[in-house]
């Protein structure tokens, strides 16, 4: 689960992270009152989207007045702000954050994350942040520090000592970061979190460390233990499709091409997407039935397909087995074809338990479906059928 | 021969008596595994499919004389529950729960260092030898005895595969699903290192995806290892947009990292052969075979 950077800070402060002091607001008045309220002589007003690189993207905005503080906040509010991680079609902004400016004689990249190859928890560093970090990682990855956390015994005060001291920090800076470190992975244990990322932590000018920008993302598996976490959900920021589809223990990615695609399992339904592009297919979706998914929630499924007005042809590809079978699916897709009508051409490859089962039922229900034996040749038949809808 | 698991491998089940531990041992059973019982705690001195129930691994493992263990535990009691039969000793646990949370994956991994338990998955299809044993999920549909061996990442995939692999008229020596959570026990390198040291296996698939590092682990043992069986692999995810959870939690790409590019070119460089096509895996092994 992704938090906003103003739900971030507000947690990682309560882990004794210095951050500067903010106030979220939704409208250019409130805006106005929370730079009055804050206090100082400017303020940054960023744009409460989750994708990064806002900065580049003219989704933060620095104010030097009061009504500056308004004059910002108006401009973003309402608008859908493209950045490079959004997708052509942007992110709405309903909330905006406004604090106190903070300048940095430098700024410093800070992060917890799982390290999966050694299965541990792992602080990431660079000298050197700021929006640009990913680039200038892929370009020289020797600028990257790593710390890895004990799993026994914790972070060490030494070794995170001189894991600052890496960092170019001494004297009091070297002592603050320190206290950052630990509160960070106690945060990150405490909260279950997957990545927590402090882009820039600023060097002040007084010689002072604050967390300028913050990415939080928690484990999702884990939200059972952290009812009180749990509401921090920004539900109107995801895809509404997406969101429908959490609801059927389906996984949904919405794509921008005209097939929709039904697939059981991940892996399978990640190949078959790229084998609908390599046979000049666009794939309008990733659909992942998940393995315990029942009837009604593969024809809700199936539904979410055929509700998209750019999908052309539809094609199922199931692998029965483990807990799913071809029959449930089958008796989903008929389900909804009954209540919906099938109005697009539906391309069918059930192999697997129950697999002749399924194409008897579609058939039984009369249900207009063609039939393929393997993977290749369905790809090939829904790429057709879409290009012939589409022409 | 197969790796891991055999005819003589004796099985029990902790969760036992849940519904798709009860659907899947079944199955296992009527397979020809030898399941010698279930774990369930405060279910102990019952029987459930004939066989006995127990409170603790420990008091299992000792009246069966258990090897391996299928955990099916809910999420919030998985990583207890794997802890529970890494203490037992058991040699091999196969952890099919899906969705624990990762932090409790860590505490695992830990006490795992140093102990004689290998770890399968978690979120794992588990593991099959055709004609043998099979522990988990994996369906036994169109699996022959043969020669390949095959670790992957998506249950659903392996299944394709072993159907593609059986239709060019080869077999399985072993399949095993090494499970799409971030952390998890086994991976490509312990499987690539077990498959190369048995004699009855041939060539080794590897089931990739987006999101880790497993791909490029493997890839930089393979470069070590020049001479060795041939090796194919699939890589899932090419056209996969970055920075989402495409169903697995294990393929969030982090840092640009784990692109499907990057691990294709990986294991192209250590000369394996990368199936470019999710349809012509099993061509591509006859080929790799073929040429070895």
């Amino acid at each position: 689960m992704n938090l906003h950077e103003y739900q971030a800070k507000e947690l990682l402060s309560r882990f004794g992270v210095p951050c500067p002091k903010g106030k979220v607001v939704s409208t250019a008045e409130q805006a106005v009152a929370a730079a009055e309220a804050l206090g100082g002589a400017s303020w940054a007003v960023k744009a409460q989207i989750h994708a990064g690189r806002r900065h580049d993207a003219g989704g933060v905005r620095m104010a030097s007045s009061s009504e500056a503080v308004g004059t910002a906040a108006g401009a973003l509010l309402g608008q859908r702000l493209v950045t490079p991680q959004t997708g052509a079609r942007g992110k709405l902004v309903r909330k905006v954050y406004v604090e106190q400016a903070v300048g940095a004689a430098r700024e410093i990249y800070l992060a917890a994350l799982v390290d999966r190859s050694l299965g541990r928890v792992s602080l990431i560093a660079a000298k050197h942040g700021g929006s640009d970090i990913e680039d200038r990682m892929a370009a020289a990855p020797e600028a990257m520090l790593q710390l890895t956390v004990d799993p026994a015994t914790g972070l060490a005060e030494g070794t995170a000592a001189e894991f600052a001291a890496r960092l170019g920090l001494d004297g009091a800076a070297r002592a603050q970061a320190v206290e950052i470190m630990k509160g960070i992975c106690k945060a990150f244990h405490d909260l279950d979190a997957s990545l927590i990322e402090i882009n820039p932590l600023a060097l002040t000018n007084d010689g002072s460390l604050t967390a300028l920008d913050v990415k939080m993302i928690l484990d999702d598996n884990a939200l059972f233990r952290h009812q009180d976490l749990a509401v921090l959900r920004d539900e109107e920021d995801l895809d509404p499709t997406e969101l429908e589809a959490q609801r059927f223990a389906l996984n949904y990615v919405h794509l921008d091409g005209n097939i929709g695609v039904m697939v059981n399992g991940a892996g399978l339904a990640l190949a078959t997407v790229d084998l609908l592009k390599q046979r000049g297919g666009e794939p309008a979706d990733f659909m992942d039935i998940r393995p315990e998914a029942t009837r009604n929630q593969v024809a809700d499924g199936f539904r979410l397909l055929l509700g998209n007005p750019k999908v052309a042809a539809i094609l199922v590809n199931i692998y029965g087995g483990g807990i799913l079978r071809c029959d449930t699916v089958a008796e989903g897709i008929a389900a909804a074809c009954k209540s919906e009508g099938l109005r697009v051409p539906l391309i069918l490859r059930a192999a697997g338990t129950n697999g002749e089962l399924a194409r008897k039922i579609l058939k039984a229900q009369g249900v207009r479906v063609s039939f393929a034996d393997t993977v290749g040749q369905a790809a090939d038949m829904v790429t057709a059928a879409a290009g012939k809808e589409a022409a | 021969m197969a790796i891991l698991i055999d005819n003589d491998t004796k099985v029990i089940c902790q969760g036992f008596t849940g519904k798709q531990a009860s659907y899947h041992m079944e199955r296992a059973i009527a397979y020809g595994t030898k399941v010698v019982g279930g774990v369930v705690p405060g279910k102990g001195g019952r029987r459930h499919l004939g066989l006995p129930v127990f409170d603790r691994v420990a008091e299992a493992v000792e009246a069966t004389g258990a090897t391996a263990s299928a955990v099916f535990v809910p999420p919030a009691a998985a990583a207890d529950a794997i802890i529970e039969a890494i203490d037992a000793e058991l040699p091999l646990v196969v952890c099919v729960t899906e969705r624990i949370p990762v932090l409790d994956m860590v505490r695992v991994k830990h006490r795992l260092e140093g102990s004689g338990t290998r770890l399968i998955g978690p979120n794992s299809q588990g593991i099959l030898s055709p004609g043998r044993c099979k522990i988990g999920v994996m369906p036994a549909h169109l699996e022959r005895s043969g020669k390949v061996g095959i670790a992957s990442r998506s249950a659903s995939l392996t299944s394709e595969v072993i159907e593609q692999i059986s239709a060019q008229r080869l077999g399985q020596s072993t399949a095993i699903g090494i499970g799409g959570d971030p952390v998890h026990g086994l991976g490509f390198v312990d499987c690539l290192e077990l498959f190369f040291q048995d004699p009855d296996t041939d060539c080794v698939v590897l089931l990739g995806e987006i999101g880790g590092s497993d791909e490029e682990e493997a890839a930089s043992y393979l470069k070590a290892n020049r001479s060795r069986k041939p090796v194919v692999a699939y890589v899932a995810g090419v056209h996969a947009p970055t920075e989402r959870r495409m169903g697995h939690a294990g393929t969030v790409n982090v840092f640009g990292q784990g692109g499907a590019a990057e691990k294709i070119e990986a294991l192209r460089a250590a000369g394996v052969t990368v199936a470019t096509s999710a349809a012509e895996i099993g061509q591509t092994v006859r080929q790799a075979l073929r040429a070895a």
